[in-house]
């Protein structure tokens, strides 16, 4: 019952939360260079025409009523049209695919990075300033430092060149996925074993890790039914997010492999100035992040009973 | 089991005269004196003369690796400023000509004239590198100040007032919603790039996350006795704010900021990646990889990608490096 009230009053939360970010966003968007609303053929447009355009977009009212007729137009899931991506062609019918071709290569990849980096991670608090915790440390440090942009193209140029696979993905042939999976997932293990690392070795000084090592548990033991199950609960709450996010792809390897995905959307948007598919793009991603947050608060709850199941209580922080 | 004990206590007994005895032979009167009431002596303490910082700062430079990296670090600081005065040095935006033909010398590989080679217009690579290291820095420290600053400032009233928690945390809920990568695309696209817009952009999303980190930090120090004793005492709140809770606050931001010159690093080249960095006339490190990404395909003109990473990896894994041997240092207990 309780754990209904939480839900319910958290998802009313996040609905106001979500009403202020899109409304935010759209605000911030009025301010875009007007020329994204012309197309290619802006410069040659004589100034009435420009204001026509603009005056049918509804863009010359003032805000309030542009934000009206935005909500209206969002609650029939209408986003607009493109101008200049694909000509008259709504921006829903081009984000839909490149969603679904960004979600699998992410979803591939988040499983890769818990998968070797969680244990990796555990691996190295085990044996702190061991073989294999400085070489995770020199790894984490190389990921950390070389820019991503980087070591993705060498990763590109070194497969392709001693492996012979294919530099570009191909739709359907699944070794010119390998390349691009192993780019996402690097940094990714990287920041999982850091991260599980620094908890491990944070947990190994608390009083209930001495108490059951007292009490004669193996530290093998120890480290399985006590750290790591408590490493799970920040877990539970980022991996919603995760999820999530890998519907909105990653623009670097996207690029580079020429995947059809979402990644470059938004950039390639704001760079051929079309102004409502860089809208529709923002939005869903606010929204996305909105809602990402709320199931991640939720998993939390559900995962560690100590937190209390009042919503009044600050939020989460 | 009885007489056992009986025994011992008795053994025990005669030693204690024996010591009795002793003691009133050696310890006469007149070995004690009253002493005179001293007003400083009567202050004193003795404990060693303990300070926190001086402490830090022995840990922190006990490793050879962190002082080795520190003046590293500091060398290519000053090197980065001197550089443009020392002699023989070029103009990192002169285009070179070849004297007698009139053609640009393009993609000179590295050579005694060009230490790091030309890149695909003819300029000086080598001249280049620091001019792009200054601007990159530069950048990276203002945003990692200005962050620093907006971030306390916030995060501090923040945990501190009790009444306001409730209002900041929703404005941060609305603040953090926004993917922070979507929100300075945006804005650098409304403002135009340059280098006021890149910095603006950066301090816009850079400092909730210290505001954040420092509020949870003060939530934990605020209700201490000791403030609690100093609230008791009539103390202003801005006074416990400065004076007892900022300073424990110390290590926590110092390792922020330093970490946030090489985040502002990856985000500048980010930036240019996407095509919304600074114009090729401010050479940036992020716009030096991004040329450099252009000629990778081409083997021999592989050096005009790798001196950029190299500088960009060089700082960020000193400041990474630095960043956690001071966090380490600064934990009390790793003093000796």
């Amino acid at each position: 019952m309780d754990m209904l009230k939480y839900s319910i009053g958290r998802l009313l939360r996040s609905l106001i939360t979500l009403f202020i970010v899109l409304s935010m966003v759209f605000l911030l968007m009025r301010l875009m260079p007007v020329e994204g609303y012309f197309g290619a053929r802006g410069d040659n447009m004589a100034p009435e025409v420009k204001e026509q355009i603009l005056k049918s977009l509804g863009l010359l009212d003032p805000w309030y009523k542009q934000l009206v007729s935005f909500w209206g137009r969002l609650l029939h899931g209408d986003l607009g049209e493109s101008i200049v991506y694909r000509r008259g062609a709504s921006c829903a019918s081009i984000i839909g695919p490149k969603i679904a071709t960004s979600f699998r290569f992410g979803i591939v990849s988040l499983l890769i990075q818990n998968i070797v980096g969680l244990p990796l991670g555990v691996l190295m608090a085990n044996k702190k300033n061991g073989v294999v915790d400085k070489l995770g440390n020199v790894y984490i440090l190389i990921i950390n430092a070389v820019p991503a942009a980087v070591y993705y193209l060498l990763l590109q140029l070194g497969g392709s060149n001693i492996f012979g696979i294919s530099m570009i993905y191909r739709p359907g042939d699944v070794s010119t996925m390998i390349l691009p999976v192993i780019c996402l997932s690097l940094g990714g293990i990287a920041t999982n074993a850091m991260w599980m690392r620094r908890y491990m070795v944070d947990q190994m000084n608390m009083d209930y890790i001495r108490l059951a090592k007292a009490k004669g548990l193996s530290s093998k033991k120890v480290a399985f039914s006590h750290v790591v199950r408590n490493a799970f609960i920040p877990m539970a709450q980022s991996l919603p997010r995760s999820i999530i996010f890998t519907l909105a792809g990653s623009l670097y390897v996207e690029s580079l492999f020429s995947i059809p995905g979402m990644g470059a959307l938004l950039v390639t948007a704001i760079q051929r100035q079309d102004n409502t598919l860089v809208q529709a793009v923002v939005l869903l991603f606010s929204a996305m992040s909105v809602v990402s947050m709320l199931l991640g608060d939720i998993a939390m709850v559900i995962c560690d009973p100590r937190i209390k199941l009042t919503s009044g209580k600050g939020g989460r922080v | 089991m009885f007489s056992q004990f009986h025994l011992k206590n008795r053994l025990y007994d005669k030693m204690e005269e024996g010591i009795k005895e002793k003691l009133e032979e050696e310890l006469t009167d007149d070995l004690f004196t009253e002493a005179p009431f001293n007003a400083k002596e009567a202050e004193t303490t003795s404990f060693e003369n303990y300070s926190y910082w001086r402490s830090t700062l022995k840990v922190f430079l006990s490793k050879k690796t962190t002082v080795f990296i520190l003046s590293f670090l500091l060398i290519l600081l000053v090197f980065c400023f001197v550089q443009p005065y020392l002699p023989g040095q070029k103009d990192p935006n002169r285009i070179f000509n070849n004297p007698e033909t009139g053609i640009q010398l393009k993609n000179v590989a590295p050579c005694a004239e060009f230490w790091f080679g030309t890149n695909t217009i003819g300029q000086d690579l080598w001249s280049r590198i620091w001019a792009g290291t200054r601007t990159s820095l530069f950048i990276g420290s203002v945003t990692a100040v200005v962050s620093a600053v907006i971030g306390i400032a916030f995060g501090c009233i923040w945990g501190y007032a009790k009444k306001m928690d409730k209002v900041f945390t929703e404005i941060y809920n609305v603040l953090d919603n926004i993917p922070y990568t979507v929100l300075r695309t945006l804005i650098t696209y409304i403002l135009s790039p340059s280098l006021g817009t890149m910095i603006f952009v950066m301090c816009l999303t850079g400092w909730i996350g210290i505001a954040r980190l420092i509020r949870n930090l003060v939530l934990v120090v605020r209700d201490r006795e000791y403030n609690l004793a100093s609230r008791c005492l009539g103390t202003p709140a801005s006074k416990i704010i400065i004076r007892n809770v900022v300073p424990q606050l110390v290590s926590v931001i110092m390792l922020e900021t330093a970490l946030a010159i090489p985040a502002a690093i990856g985000t500048e080249v980010y930036l240019t990646y996407i095509g919304l960095g600074l114009p090729v006339s401010i050479p940036s490190l992020g716009n030096l990889i991004n040329e450099g990404r252009m000629v990778m395909l081409v083997s021999s003109l592989r050096y005009q990608l790798f001196f950029p990473v190299l500088a960009v990896s060089a700082i960020t894994i000193s400041f990474y490096a630095l960043g956690n041997a001071f966090s380490d240092a600064s934990d009390p207990r790793n003093h000796k």
